[in-house]
């Protein structure tokens, strides 16, 4: 059953669900922080109503930079703003930034210690047509090794909205990746969201889960009804929404790890180096337990629609149920 | 700023032969690190830190001091000496430059040096950042209480990222930021006109809507004149491109680029330091 306590959207396994796109959420969360702080300020390469900035930009131009196509100069703009005592948020693709600028924002950000948060649109294969260039899988390895830097990744587009107000506040540079494509809504307004701590979406009805089921980004809801699907066949599984990546909510994971005792993680990203490394790193120093992985495997995109493309490459409901019953077996 | 007075030149004169003596003196101690480009950027430092710049080295987090970025990180032997001889923290302390605990980190680090505005090495980023600075003060309608300065070197014209920042600051029309290359004309692998050429330079600033001007970068009296005129223009962002002989006040160094990216052995620095210190003014 869903979390009773978290308020969950009582409609999430409905056919009509509400469906918005992730970087929605961002877009409304800015536009809140701006109007909250004056120091916030946007900075985008040529994309911002994709990006959702557009709503921001339009309430306070003067906040406002539009760098051009120029990822690099995008970060590195938004570094000398933060010395100066400005909150930068800077939005583009994920593909492009972090994806080109990976040095800028490790030197001038990281490094440099500079308040700036990092927003990667359009991650993951669920881009879709515009193929392979575009789908960024890669982006939360390269943002997690980087020390200094936090890094979020938002199940729906409330929960994005409540994450970019919550970045606005706090001290370190972080990465906010968001999903194009409309997802379910989950989440309410009421909802918990603490930056550094998960929750648990879903659980049995009654006793102890037999498979923990730890998910990020726009896949959350598939994990939720691949769980449902799974309740009606006898596994008894609980669904963890891990938006914070960085840093890691070590201590609900140990325990997920120890009532459950098998791991299934659901990503939309390559395995290598994904969040389920980061669980993996996790439980292999404190408590290990069989773990599958659902991601990437090792390969590029291609272009499709995007429920095309989570179904080819193994990352649907479906997928996810054939891997908790695969790590069930797997269990000592 | 004020008018060089002839007393002021000779005092100014002295403290940058002090500034490249503490160079040399560091670069022997350290066994490894760049020569040149320090050597030949001596004279714009300590013209900046000792008679243009709004800063107090006793209250380094002034509110209202002109901000220094260092683009070109591996020249900091001249950013640490000359902050050193101005008082940001003793002159003993330049000989703990690279080893191990030190502040004066290889290249700057910002967490270890509190003082640096930035931390930089990776070169061409350093120009967007202080565009970033002027931005910031341009919002908040602060651009005419002070000015960013941006030291960059001209090997790292070849990167993309100085020129999107570039762009960025004609298309603001950054009255309040000024960037000083050194045009010393060699980089790490030979003179920049064969690595990649950079000419014709002053055309390819002034396409990008700077106010271009260029200066002998060992003349202090010229040097003073051209920031005092970057700091009256009011419709554009200014490049001061100051034409430096890397190596400069060593004979054996200068215009070779061969010294940009070593430093001197015991017995090459004390002959250095042996023809910086015989100087007569």
């Amino acid at each position: 059953m869903l979390n009773p306590k978290l308020k969950l959207n009582p409609k999430i396994f409905n056919d009509d669900v509400e469906q918005v796109p992730i970087r929605k959420g961002f877009g409304q969360g800015l536009l809140l922080a701006g109007e909250a702080d004056e120091n916030v300020v946007g900075l985008c390469a040529d994309l911002t109503e994709s990006t959702q900035m557009n709503l921001f930009a339009d309430k306070f131009p003067n906040r406002f930079i539009q760098v051009g196509v120029a990822e690099q100069n995008l970060v590195t703009v938004a570094s000398g703003m933060a010395a100066m005592g400005k909150i930068p948020f800077c939005s583009s693709y994920a593909m492009f930034s972090p994806g080109r600028n990976w040095e800028q924002i490790r030197t001038t950000i990281a490094y440099n210690d500079r308040k700036v948060v990092i927003v990667g649109s359009h991650s993951g294969i669920s881009v879709g047509p515009d193929g392979g260039t575009h789908q960024a899988l890669e982006d939360i390895a390269l943002m997690r090794v980087m020390p200094n830097m936090d890094v979020l990744s938002p199940c729906d587009a409330i929960e994005a909205k409540k994450v970019t107000l919550a970045l606005a506040t706090t001290k370190r540079p972080a990465y906010l990746r968001l999903v194009r494509e409309k997802t379910p809504i989950i989440t309410t307004e009421e909802t918990p969201m603490e930056i550094g701590k998960t929750e648990i979406y879903w659980m049995p009805d009654v006793g102890l889960a037999q498979v923990g089921i730890i998910a990020t980004g726009g896949l959350v809801s598939h994990a939720l009804f691949a769980a449902k699907e799974l309740e009606q066949e006898g596994v008894k599984t609980k669904v963890m929404n891990l938006s914070t990546i960085k840093p890691i909510d070590s201590e609900a994971i140990i325990a997920l790890a120890k009532e459950c005792k098998a791991i299934v993680t659901v990503e939309e990203h390559q395995i290598a180096g994904g969040m389920g490394s980061v669980v993996a790193e996790v439980l292999a120093q404190n408590f290990s337990v069989p773990m599958e992985f659902i991601g990437i495997h090792d390969k590029y995109g291609q272009s499709g629609t995007p429920k095309e493309l989570i179904e080819h490459y193994g990352m649907g409901k479906n997928s996810i149920k054939e891997a908790v019953k695969k790590v069930l077996k797997r269990k000592i | 700023m004020t008018f060089l007075s002839e007393e002021k030149i000779l005092e100014l004169e002295k403290k940058a032969n002090d500034i490249r003596i503490s160079i040399i003196e560091m670069l022997i101690e350290a066994g490894s690190g760049h020569t040149a480009g320090p050597l030949g950027m001596a004279d714009i430092f300590t013209l900046l830190y000792f008679h243009i710049l709004r800063h107090d080295p006793k209250n380094p987090s002034l509110e209202e001091r002109d901000m220094v970025v260092l683009s070109n990180g591996h020249i900091c032997p001249v950013l640490y000496s000359t902050m050193a001889h101005a008082g940001y923290f003793p002159v003993e302390e330049l000989k703990t430059l690279r080893k191990f605990g030190t502040r004066l980190q290889g290249h700057p680090h910002r967490e270890y040096l509190p003082y640096v505005e930035n931390s930089s090495g990776p070169l061409g980023s350093g120009l967007s950042q202080a565009v970033g600075m002027a931005l910031a003060d341009k919002i908040d309608c602060k651009d005419k209480d002070r000015f960013i300065y941006c030291f960059m070197s001209d090997g790292e014209m070849d990167e993309g990222n100085t020129w999107e920042a570039a762009m960025l600051a004609g298309k603001h029309k950054l009255r309040n930021l000024i960037a000083i290359v050194d045009r010393n004309n060699i980089q790490i692998e030979g003179y920049t006109e064969d690595v990649m050429p950079l000419e014709p330079f002053h055309s390819k600033w002034k396409s990008f809507n700077w106010h271009v001007i260029e200066v002998s970068g060992h003349d202090f009296r010229s040097l003073n004149e051209v920031v005092e005129e970057a700091q009256a223009i009011y419709e554009k962002p200014t490049v001061i491109i100051a034409h430096t002989i890397p190596g400069k006040g060593v004979k054996e160094f200068e215009r070779n680029y061969k010294w940009h990216g070593k430093a001197p052995n015991k017995e090459e620095g004390e002959m250095a330091l042996k023809e910086l210190r015989n100087l007569r003014f």
